[in-house]
């Protein structure tokens, strides 16, 4: 184990929470309550929270974003300006008849209608849920059919490429708000809509326990799951942004997550405006040059981002960070999969600070678990639970769950009740049911906590792969790969990657009258990205005769798995039929 | 290797990662994560598929130079020159 990084009297001057035992103790939801304005009658609204209360006291002069668009255009939207643009965006909702509740999809990449778009529907008491640009046509059509879209905000190039085709189909969809000032046919241009539209709008008064957000995550099996949150949650992200990330009013903060993903929309969005900072948003993906010449020359306080880019900093070495200065840089973090010690001993060594690692989940809204600033990091472990937050190590047994002691490998669990909590999956309760047994929400992911408090990552207790930070339910690519010609069954499994953690790795079986080769790889694996996108698609396919499965058929990819990693294959009594 | 050579050996290498993209359709100023849509885990897979194909080691720095054809094919070329 690398050594511990102690934070001594460096570390914790100036820390949002200087003795974070001491805070954990003492804490009870007044603190985070205190952290809002809130709306008369018990109302509260996310985009009032994190928008025009801001203005109403007098910061609407602040830059709110700062955009950094791929081609060097820069952009500044004060907190004056979003208030007017989500009132502006919210009467383009009503004036197309839409209602308090109906769903609102965003799709597109990082561009400041994104951010309009998420605010102004919360502001009009819709829903949200963002979509992953970089999706193929398959999860998107898939996650809007669950969600019941009323609306999709969109450019009008990812509307030709993966929206046009079957739009029709899709029967609760009313609206199609293209980005922009012209729209294809059917469609509607949002440039001149919101310039036609009211600068004021009365924010919804929606009630704390009102639908806010819906966040889609992969199960094993069966359908993406849609995860509800509601107006109560901007408790949270008030809190956890304040505690977790450092972020102070006109703290200058880049988050790098798309906020497609739940770190890009609670992290990437509502924590940062509510706690009143000063946002980068850069369009562009990852490149280290423009990495890092963004943290010198915006001058970057709190850096959000993930292991997959982490580590491609790392392997690209010290030399390429001499050119710059850092010396901005107050606080780091990162979430999406665990990061390794390495990765955090460099940091530290480069940048002068370490990465913070912490841990969520799309079902918790927020952070959990967390290395805060003035506590010493221990490389590679995730930190210890939040202040407000009951964390535990607990293994299911034949009657319910039974909580471990200290160093036992078990699954991570949460005691319910936070603020951010998923109030249900969409329309399947019962699968929601099944996270919570004995009063305990069950993560779905195995951890152990050391004798000092400190949680560790040790990995999935189910299928999921976790591919460069997003999760991904292998059902999904199974059923997209069996859709072509030549594939008669699929397993999909996760293998250890340096860089992405891991990457998407399926075995497949052929129909009669194909013939395994180099070709047909490609012209399957070419299939599965053009329905599923690169993130989601596998990087390799193999080819198998037969595939493991169980009596009932169900193909074995914990096998696939302990042999492609050269595991001890486990309890292999329910095998029928064996891979060839 | 010609100029022509080194283009359809870099695209030939740019299909086997993407194989969603169909060569000939592929424009010479197409940026390969913006227009063509690769990811970055794309990107390493490319890299380390020209790494064994031209015996060029292509430094996390000079990402940027091979993000069309055309600046794969002039970078490409100058590095094997070199």
């Amino acid at each position: 184990m690398l050594g511990t990084i102690r934070k001594g009297s460096g570390g914790f001057r100036g820390a949002s929470l200087p003795d974070p035992d001491k805070a954990r103790a003492e804490f009870t939801w007044e603190i985070a309550e205190k952290m809002l304005d809130g709306l008369p009658d018990g109302a509260l609204n996310i985009a009032h929270e994190a928008v025009d209360r801001h203005v109403g006291a007098g910061h609407g002069e602040q830059t709110a974003i700062r955009w950094l668009g791929k081609s060097g255009a820069r952009e500044e939207i004060t907190y004056a300006d979003l208030a007017e643009f989500t009132s502006r965006f919210a009467n383009v909702l009503k004036a197309h008849g839409l209602e308090r509740g109906d769903s609102v999809f965003g799709l597109m990449g990082r561009v400041p209608d994104l951010y309009v778009t998420a605010l102004g529907t919360l502001k009009a008491g819709l829903v949200f849920t963002p979509l992953f640009s970089a999706f193929g046509p398959e999860p998107i059509r898939t996650r809007m059919e669950i969600g019941s879209a009323r609306v999709l905000v969109t450019t009008e190039t990812l509307y030709r490429r993966k929206i046009a085709k079957w739009r029709d189909e899709i029967p609760t969809l009313k609206l199609v708000l293209i980005v922009g000032d012209e729209a294809p046919e059917g469609c509607v241009a949002l440039g001149p809509a919101m310039a036609e539209a009211s600068p004021e709008f009365e924010t919804a008064r929606t009630m704390p326990e009102d639908r806010a957000l819906i966040h889609f995550t992969s199960g094993t099996t069966g359908k993406p799951k849609g995860a509800v949150h509601v107006h109560r949650a901007v408790m949270y992200h008030a809190l956890s942004g304040r505690y977790a990330l450092e972020l102070t009013p006109g703290t200058i903060y880049w988050c790098t997550a798309d906020p497609g993903w739940v770190t890009g929309t609670s992290y990437g969005i509502i924590s940062p405006l509510v706690n009143r900072v000063t946002m980068i948003v850069d369009e562009a993906e990852f490149d280290l040059d423009r990495w890092y010449s963004t943290i010198e020359r915006e001058g970057v306080e709190v850096w959000y981002s993930a292991p997959t880019a982490i580590r491609m900093m790392m392997r690209a070495g010290d030399e390429a960070t001499k050119p710059y200065d850092f010396s901005g840089l107050r606080f780091l973090a990162s979430v999406g999969e665990p990061l390794n010690p390495e990765a955090v001993v460099w940091s530290n060594r480069v940048f002068g600070k370490p990465f913070h690692d912490n841990w969520w989940q799309t079902e918790t809204g927020g952070i959990m678990i967390a290395n805060l600033a003035a506590a010493d990091v221990r490389p590679g472990s995730m930190g210890k639970p939040m202040p407000g937050i009951k964390a535990g190590i607990v293994e299911r047994t034949s009657t319910g769950v039974k909580e471990l002691g200290d160093g036992d490998i078990g699954e991570l669990a949460l005691r319910p009740g936070w603020p951010s909590m998923m109030r249900t999956y969409l329309d399947e309760q019962a699968r929601y049911d099944k996270c919570f047994v004995d009063d305990w929400y069950l993560s779905g992911d195995l951890a152990m906590r050391d004798k000092d408090g400190y949680f560790w990552f040790v990995g999935r207790a189910d299928d999921l792969i976790k591919s460069s930070g997003h999760l991904v339910g292998p059902f999904e690519v199974e059923s997209a790969l069996i859709e072509h010609e030549a594939v008669a069954e699929a397993g999909v499994i996760g293998v250890p990657d340096e860089t992405a953690g891991e990457v998407i790795k399926a075995y497949v079986t052929l129909n009669p009258d194909f013939e395994p080769d180099e070709a047909l790889e490609r012209d399957i694996r070419g299939h599965a990205r053009k329905k599923l996108g690169p993130a989601v698609a596998p990087r390799e396919i193999v080819f198998r005769k037969t595939l493991p499965k169980t009596r009932s058929g169900k193909i074995m990819r914990r096998l696939l798995k302990a042999r492609e990693l050269g595991l001890p294959e486990g309890d292999i009594s329910t095998l029928e039929t064996d891979e060839t | 290797m010609t100029h022509d050579d080194i283009r359809a050996a870099f695209l030939e290498e740019l299909v086997k990662v993407a194989p969603d993209l169909e060569a000939d359709e592929i424009g010479d100023d197409d940026h390969i994560q913006d227009d063509l849509e690769l990811d970055s885990m794309d990107v390493l897979n490319l890299v380390a598929a020209l790494h064994t194909r031209f015996g060029v080691d292509i430094p996390e720095p000079d990402y940027v130079r091979i993000a069309t054809p055309a600046l794969a094919t002039d970078y490409l070329g100058a590095r094997m020159a070199a």
